[in-house]
């Protein structure tokens, strides 16, 4: 195994709008695993200037609310992008790490862990029932594949397949 | 009959969460009149009522991802006035001020490099691939990286005076909960002199783009109008705190020195039952007449002077630009925010050599009321937080006109006078998107309700006849 040196673990969503803070949730849960070469990082949403931040990362691996997801969530590689929806206070996760790449000169490599949220509409600083089970189930992999670090392979196993179903392998969670 | 065509667009990108712009046609294919729709999310108000009042500076950050600092700060000052604490000692208020400019750097930032700096760089009508942040960065690199470190700035200075990124605690009712440390300060310091450097360069490129392009620039999307901010009591432009002044669009007095506490009897809002969000007016002129802008463009109408050398220095060139008139002319609006973000720097600067800000006086305390009004310019405008509380210490009333509301009748107007000048048809093509949104985008609007769960932004246009039937249609993102 090809371990990668340094490891961003960004969770980002509002927690005071229900399962939208379920990036900050799973963040908070992980941080006391105290690992040397693994950070942890948290805000609203992503900005234009987290390139700057994960430029200095090996791998980035993004954690969001997502509200269509397969249930209880998915796990991809985030693919540079240049598409144009690029707010001015928010970004994704592709265009931030274009930009760790353009102008950076990092080769940060990006996934994506998106856990299936529910109900955004509400301001409410709690997560709804199904939304915790989820988070428990993304953190139990989240600390796994931390460690065991076969990024790809896991989003072979965790990625969108083409009928929108999620190819979930329960043990790996476990 | 005569036919109403209608063309929609929404929603609007590169301004933060949904709008929708529908454009009225006559049969004839003139713009009858444009709308800019806004799904404001007012439940804030009813979310607050029944929490204890010392909660509210940090439950109003969940209000919006976007300026959580404005919110924190403008709901903090109401506070102070419930717990008569707003007589604030030197380190709590210079703490906040702190706060504050730093928010100001780093969204004024954000907005002309990311966000207006494509269409600028690569001009409104240019092809969408490039006219992009990205493409700023791969044909002006240094220019790119340049914004995101001084972004980058602000939000560390967010971080040292709120104490962390999400949900910063760093002002309470009556002052503040931390000093700035010889560790922190010393840190920020150590990137002062490049910000400054880049601050001012940040101004000039912002005048000659606007001198450059005069031509182009002043009537698109301009129009006469009110202004209204705080200022000091002296006349200075004041970010932070100062009572409220208004100017017509000759710069003659509206009101002046108006305390904020009274703000009700001053400003009314409209409703108009085609859109969400409220119109706010001078009371006295009424909803027809009474309408007037927020924001940069504003505070720089409505100050006498900045109390800054350099950024004084840039006010009296921005108002050169009209013979030292009221500037009504809506792009000068980048102009004005790159002023101010050199008058935030300055104010940073300052600020890092003062020792008050390791002062361990935080807190004041007075006479305790019921009822309190915050005021702050925030980055896109004036913004009011006004709440009442019980004697049980409950917040029983909660009411906000945000800066995005105050430039609603603006905004409208601003797409209808582009839309007018520049649709042809009913045809809508990238070139006449991106017109449309380089106006709304002059006013920076925040329109988020800070849920941006993955996959929800796009842009769709549709042309829309008078019975709802789409007649064309496009969408991107």
């Amino acid at each position: 195994m090809n371990a990668p040196s340094k490891i961003l673990v960004y969770g980002y969503g509002n927690p005071g709008r229900g399962d939208d803070g379920l990036g900050p949730a799973l963040v908070a849960a992980l941080e006391p695993l105290g690992a040397s070469d693994l950070t942890c990082e948290s805000d609203y949403q992503l900005s234009v200037e987290d390139s700057a931040t994960l430029a200095g990362y090996d791998v980035v691996v993004f954690v969001d609310a997502d509200a269509q997801a397969p249930e209880p969530f998915c796990f991809d590689r985030v693919q540079p992008s240049r598409e144009l929806s690029f707010s001015s206070h928010s970004a994704t996760p592709g265009q931030v790490v274009a930009l760790a790449h353009e102008m950076f000169g990092s080769q940060v490599k990006g996934y994506a862990l998106g856990i299936r949220g529910y109900h955004f509409d509400e301001l409410c600083d709690s997560l709804s029932e199904p939304a915790r089970a989820n988070l428990a189930r993304a953190l139990s992999f989240a600390r796994r594949a931390l460690t065991e670090q076969h990024f790809d392979e896991y989003t072979r196993q965790f990625g969108v397949v083409s009928d929108g179903n999620c190819a979930c392998d329960p043990q790996l969670e476990a | 009959m005569s036919v109403i065509k209608r063309v929609v667009i929404e929603p609007v990108t590169r301004v933060e969460g949904h709008g929708k712009v529908t454009i009225l046609l006559d049969e004839g294919g003139k713009v009858v009149q444009a709308r800019l729709h806004v799904v404001e999310f007012r439940g804030f108000e009813r979310f607050v009522q029944g929490r204890l009042f010392w909660e509210v500076p940090v439950l109003t950050q969940r209000l919006c991802g976007i300026c959580p600092v404005s919110h924190h700060l403008a709901a903090a000052k109401a506070m102070d006035w419930i717990v008569g604490g707003e007589k604030l000692t030197p380190t709590a208020e210079k703490m906040r001020r702190l706060m504050h400019y730093g928010q100001m750097y780093q969204s004024h930032a954000l907005h002309f490099f990311h966000l207006a700096s494509p269409d600028l760089l690569f001009g409104f009508g240019a092809d969408p691939a490039v006219r992009n942040v990205i493409g700023v960065a791969a044909k002006y690199p240094e220019l790119a990286v340049q914004a995101v470190l001084m972004r980058k700035y602000g939000q560390e200075i967010i971080k040292a005076t709120a104490g962390k990124k999400i949900h910063g605690t760093g002002a309470i009712p009556g002052g503040v909960n931390k000093n700035l440390s010889l560790g922190e300060r010393d840190l920020l310091l150590k990137e002062v002199e490049q910000q400054m450097t880049w601050a001012r360069a940040a101004v000039q490129i912002a005048r000659d783009y606007t001198t450059e392009h005069a031509k182009q620039l002043v009537p698109f999307g301009s129009f006469d109008s009110n202004h209204l901010s705080l200022v000091r009591a002296d006349g200075a432009m004041d970010l932070y705190h100062g009572n409220l002044r208004a100017v017509d669009a000759q710069g003659k007095p509206i009101f002046d020195q108006i305390d904020y506490q009274k703000y009700v009897d001053f400003i009314a809002e409209d409703v108009r039952d085609w859109s969400y969000m409220k119109f706010p007016f001078i009371r006295k002129l009424g909803p027809e007449t009474g309408w007037y802008r927020v924001g940069p463009l504003a505070r720089l109408n409505t100050a006498g002077f900045i109390d800054t050398p350099l950024a004084e220095a840039a006010r009296k060139e921005f108002r050169a630009l009209t013979g030292g008139k009221t500037n009504n002319i809506t792009m000068a609006y980048h102009w004005a925010r790159m002023v101010e973000l050199l008058h935030s720097m300055e104010k940073i600067q300052l600020l890092l050599h003062d020792p008050d800000l390791q002062g361990r006086d935080l807190l004041a305390i007075g006479e305790r009321r019921e009822e309190g009004v915050g005021v702050i310019e925030a980055p896109r405008g004036t913004l009011f937080h006004h709440y009442r509380v019980n004697k049980n210490d409950q917040v029983v009333m909660g009411n906000l006109i945000v800066s995005t509301t105050h430039n609603n009748e603006p905004m409208n107007r601003a797409v209808t006078k582009v839309a007018q000048d520049h649709l042809s048809g009913v045809e809508i093509t990238e070139g006449l998107l991106n017109h449309i949104e380089v106006a709304i985008r002059a006013y920076d609007p925040c329109l988020s309700c800070a849920t941006h769960a993955l996959g929800q932004m796009a842009l769709e246009a549709s042309v829309v006849d008078h019975q709802g039937q789409i007649l064309s249609q496009m969408s991107r993102g």
